[in-house]
Order: C-alpha cells, then sequence, then structure tokens
C-alpha cells in the first residue's frame, strides 16, 4: 500500500508560509522607528529647510528665516578633526589587540580599559575633557571637542577593528611570514588590505556616532553664534545648535531644531549609503 | 649530491604536549621528499620547524639543530626573517592574500623584500606563474582579485607566490588535500617539473601520491621519524613493521 503523505505536505507548507509572514511581518516592523523617525522630523522641520538654512546664520528670535551654516562647518570642523585623531589611534590599538601575543599585562590592561571606555557615558567624557583641557587652558574650543569625540571615537573603533582582524584566517598570516616577510609588514601590507572594506565600515559608523553627540560638546567646543573656523576658539556644531534652538521657545527656532535634526539623520544616512556603495564596488569579482 | 636540509635531533613542544621526538633525517639537492603518516603524528610541526614557522605558535618549543645549505638555522644570530625567505611554504588550503590581485599575490614577497623595479617584476611574476603551469589561464586578468581563481588555480598561484622569492627549498603541507582530481594531477605533474630547480618536502595523506612523486619518503607515527628511506624501498620492502601496517591500510 502506497502511504499518502499530501496532508503532511500541505500542513508543512501552511507552516512555512506562516513563518516568512511573520518574519516579513517582523522585519517591516523593525525598520518601522526609523521611517517614523525621519518622516517627523520632515515634517516637523520642512517649513525650516532651505537654502538658507544650511549657508547662512540663525536670526535673532521672533525674526524669521536664517540657517544654521555655521554649526555645519563646526561639526564637520570638530568631527574630521576628531577623526584624524580617533581612526589611527583606535585602529593602532585594535590591530594590537588582534596581532600582538595575548597573554602580556599590556594586553590585559588595554582589554580592561577598552571595555570600560566603551560604556562610559558620553557626557562623563565631556566633563573629562571640561577638567583637563578646558579648565587647564582656560578656554572653551573646537579642538577640546575635537579630543572628547576622539575618545569617544576609540574604543569603537579599536573593538570593531580588532573583530574584523581576528576574522582573517592564521594561515593567511602564516603564509605571510613564510615568505620572509616581516609581521610587521604582514599586517599592513598584507592582512590591511584584505580587510579594507571592513575597517572601512566600522570606521563610518564610529564617525557618524561622533558627528550626532551633543554632550561631549556641551561644555567643551561648547558653541557660538558666528561663522568660525577657529579651532581654539568656541565652535559651533549641528547637535549643540539643535539644543539651543530646542529649548529657546521661539517658534521660529524650534521649528528650526527640527529641520537640524533632519540634516544630522540625512548626513548620518548618506554616509551609510555611501560606504555600502564604495564596498560593494570594491569587492565586485572578488569571492570571499 | 648535496645536503640542502640537515635536520638533527629535533624535538617540538605545544606547551607541554611534546609532539617532535628527537627527529633527524637529511634531504639532497633536487630530491622530493614525501612525509607521510597518520593525521596528528607531527608531519606539519616537523615541516614548520623546517622554516622556522613553529615559533610563531604561542607556548610552542623547539630544540635540536636544521641546517639549511650548511646553516643551523637555529644558531645563535640568525633572523628568522631571512630563513624563511629561502624556504617556500605552501598550505593544505589554497591561501591567496585577500585584497590583492593575481600580479600582487606572486608581487608581494619581492615587493616587500625591496624591489621595486616595475619590470624586473613583471619578468618574475611572469616566469613564475609560467613554473607553476598558470600564466596561460591567468595572462589576461592579472589585476583580478586572487580570491576570484578556483581552488586549483589557487593553489598554484600560491605556489607561484612562494617561488617569487627563489628559495632554494619548498616545503608543501598536502597541497592537494582540498583539491579535485584533476587539480591534484596538475599539481603532482608540476612538483615534477619543479624538481629540477627546487629540492621538495612534501607531506600527503595519500599513500599513491607519495608513491608516484617522491625519491625518497619518510614515516612518522607519534612524533617519531620511524622509517626514512627510497620510495620504492619504503613501499615494497619496508624495514619496519609499523611501516609495513600503515602502507598496507592495516593500521591500529
Ligand atoms: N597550534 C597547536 N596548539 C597545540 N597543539 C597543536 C597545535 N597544532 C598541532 N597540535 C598538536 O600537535 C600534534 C601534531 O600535529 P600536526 O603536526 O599538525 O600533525 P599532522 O600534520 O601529522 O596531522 C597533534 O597532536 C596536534 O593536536
Ligand atoms: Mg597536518
Amino acid at each position: 500500500m502506497k502511504l499518502d503523505l499530501s496532508f503532511y505536505d500541505k500542513k508543512r507548507s501552511l507552516k512555512n508560509s506562516f513563518a516568512l509572514g511573520l518574519v516579513g511581518f517582523l522585519a517591516i516592523l523593525g525598520s518601522f522607528p526609523f521611517l517614523a523617525v525621519t518622516f517627523y522630523v520632515l515634517m516637523k522641520g520642512f517649513s525650516a529647510l532651505d537654502w538658507a538654512f544650511i549657508t547662512q546664520l540663525p536670526k535673532p528670535p521672533g525674526e524669521d528665516g536664517g540657517g544654521v551654516g555655521h554649526a555645519i562647518l563646526g561639526s564637520f570642523l570638530i568631527v574630521s578633526v576628531a577623526s584624524l585623531i580617533g581612526i589611527p589611534w583606535g585602529l593602532s590599538i585594535g590591530i594590537f589587540m588582534s596581532e600582538v601575543k595575548k597573554k602580556t599585562p599590556l594586553f590585559r590592561i588595554l582589554r580592561f580599559v577598552l571595555d570600560v571606555l566603551v560604556s562610559v557615558p558620553s557626557i562623563v567624557v565631556g566633563i573629562c575633557v571640561y577638567v583637563s583641557v578646558v579648565v587647564y587652558m582656560k578656554a572653551f574650543s573646537g579642538f577640546a571637542g575635537s579630543l572628547a569625540l576622539s575618545i569617544l571615537m576609540i574604543p569603537i573603533i579599536a573593538r570593531s577593528s580588532e573583530e574584523i582582524f581576528k576574522l582573517i584566517p592564521d594561515h593567511i598570516r602564516e603564509a605571510g611570514l613564510a615568505l620572509g616577510i616581516p609581521r610587521w609588514k604582514v599586517i599592513l601590507k598584507i592582512l590591511l588590505p584584505g580587510c579594507k572594506g571592513a575597517l572601512i565600515t566600522g570606521l563610518m559608523l564610529a564617525v557618524a556616532r561622533a558627528a550626532g553627540e551633543t554632550a561631549p560638546l556641551l561644555f567643551t567646543a561648547l558653541s557660538n553664534q558666528y561663522w568660525s573656523a577657529d579651532l581654539t576658539k568656541p565652535m559651533a556644531s549641528l547637535p549643540v545648535q539643535i539644543y539651543n534652538f530646542a529649548i529657546s521657545g521661539f517658534e521660529n527656532h524650534q521649528r528650526q531644531a527640527w529641520a537640524g535634526s533632519f540634516v544630522l539623520v540625512m548626513f548620518v544616512m548618506v554616509l551609510n549609503l555611501v560606504t555600502r556603495f564604495i564596498l560593494r564596488d570594491k569587492n565586485h569579482g572578488s569571492r570571499n | 649530491m648535496k645536503q640542502v636540509v640537515e635536520v638533527k635531533g629535533v624535538s617540538a613542544w605545544f606547551g607541554s604536549l611534546h609532539v617532535l621526538k628527537e627527529v633527524s633525517f637529511s634531504v639532497h639537492e633536487n630530491e622530493v621528499v614525501a612525509l607521510i603518516g597518520p593525521s596528528g603524528c607531527g608531519k606539519s610541526t616537523l615541516i614548520r620547524c623546517l622554516n622556522r614557522l613553529h615559533e610563531e605558535v604561542q607556548d610552542a618549543k623547539i630544540s635540536g639543530q636544521v641546517f639549511l645549505e650548511g646553516q643551523n638555522i637555529y644558531g645563535p644570530n640568525v633572523d628568522a626573517v631571512t630563513i624563511r625567505r629561502r624556504v617556500g611554504m605552501v598550505f593544505q588550503k589554497p591561501n591567496p592574500f585577500p585584497g590583492l590581485s593575481i600580479f600582487d599575490n606572486v608581487a608581494i614577497g619581492l615587493k616587500l623584500a625591496g624591489v621595486h623595479n616595475k619590470a624586473i617584476l613583471q619578468e618574475r611574476v611572469e616566469e613564475c606563474l609560467m613554473k607553476a603551469a598558470l600564466w596561460g589561464e591567468v595572462k589576461d586578468k592579472l589585476k583580478n582579485p586572487g580570491l576570484s581563481l578556483s581552488g586549483g588555480q589557487q593553489q598554484r598561484l600560491c605556489i607561484a607566490r612562494a617561488l617569487a622569492v627563489s628559495p632554494p627549498v619548498l616545503l608543501m603541507d598536502e597541497p592537494t588535500s582540498a583539491l579535485d582530481p584533476l587539480s591534484t594531477a596538475s599539481i603532482e605533474e608540476l612538483i615534477a617539473q619543479l624538481k629540477k630547480t627546487v629540492t621538495i618536502i612534501i607531506v600527503t595523506h595519500n599513500m599513491q601520491q607519495a608513491a608516484r612523486i617522491s625519491d625518497k619518503t619518510a614515516f612518522m607515527l607519534n612524533g617519531e621519524l620511524v622509517e626514512y628511506g627510497r620510495t620504492t624501498e619504503i613501499f615494497t620492502q619496508p624495514r619496519m613493521e609499523q611501516t609495513e601496517r600503515y602502507i598496507t591500510g592495516r593500521f591500529g
């Protein structure tokens, strides 16, 4: 007698559709907060969003128009300098953690410090820089802000680059060593080019994170109402400008706070998309 | 014939695990020596002692002497880096450098040793890819990633990479165990060609392969070199009972 299994087949395919549907629904649900935030921010700030908004200085309370050009410039400068400090530093630590023999005391100390640093609230980093740099130099400065942001970036970059380097199989390192290449050259000329793509993704995430931070800038870079590219002086930044607008109580400023938020969200998103795009192009044609 | 490699009383450890016990043997110029033995007996460890790669493993230790063209590579003031340039190595899994083109995979050993002359590099890369019987297949796509090749091609690329720094000795650790029969055959053919210019020590778990390609065979068991001699003799009239049991498949 032939066994009829079609009943089980039906049941299985029903279960399959149900599971697929559930997963799809949850995926959409998961992206909902992001879409909601973007649209809400855009809706609230759209009327304030124009060319003047990203090129001009703020108008006094009550007056319409004006913009946050100085804060966009300030954010750009502060984050650039923070990256200049944080990227090489964080990368070096990450490479050290992955490539150097694991049982030295220095390794253990670094491991502990990084673990702590990753979870330190950003405002605490701001306070530390305030006490050690701002008070000592007797001035708020864009550079102090960069320093605070770089301290936030270092553990993130170190962690991500460490993980990425650890993914490289040992026999790749050994193949390099076996060619008579010194260890440091194996790391810089063979391992690094091999994981460049993944590394850059990690770096971009850290830069995006730094660009959105407010707390560490509040009492380091402070803010500035005017155009300034002088890193030794107080400097405006987009997050702090948004904060100032948001608490100001004037209707025009509040709309501009929303518009500023939109610019910030877009910056982070574009940064992500651009990296993704570059990386997809680069890895084209390679199998692994 | 000239002795190229001479191993004298080499012992090796991973931590407290004693994996090589007083191994001694010597290899003459242009010979192919096959290392056979059950897995875990220390074949890989032994060849990694010949290019000072063993010491790169944490807690690894070694004692004894290894002479490369008369020089003790474990002597005082001997730099592992310069030794490794004279002893090429091909690994079990094909491992082209990710992110590097076919050309750069072959050229990198020379480039990082300080050769920057484009013409010399070009010539050398072509020569080594030819020796590795890969030139015809890749000459029009040298800029493609090394990883875009098939497994067998990748392994030949790794051979070309090792040959680029002109080592007198080439170590191969089960170079065909991850490859299909056709690629395996092409690598075996290649070894027959290469032996004219390099001395080859090859680990293999394939008895037929050892018989086909090697002049001498070393049988290892539990970290000891049980028997070493002409391949024809080892396979037809082994002196030790353990060797016979292993090569006839009646082991254990
Ligand atoms: N990195 C390592 N750390 C600790 N033990 C190892 C390591 N590599 C190999 N061993 C041990 O050393 C012994 C010999 O290994 P190996 O030389 O790889 O054998 P074979 O190549 O003959 O299969 C085995 O018992 C193995 O478990
Ligand atoms: Mg092995």
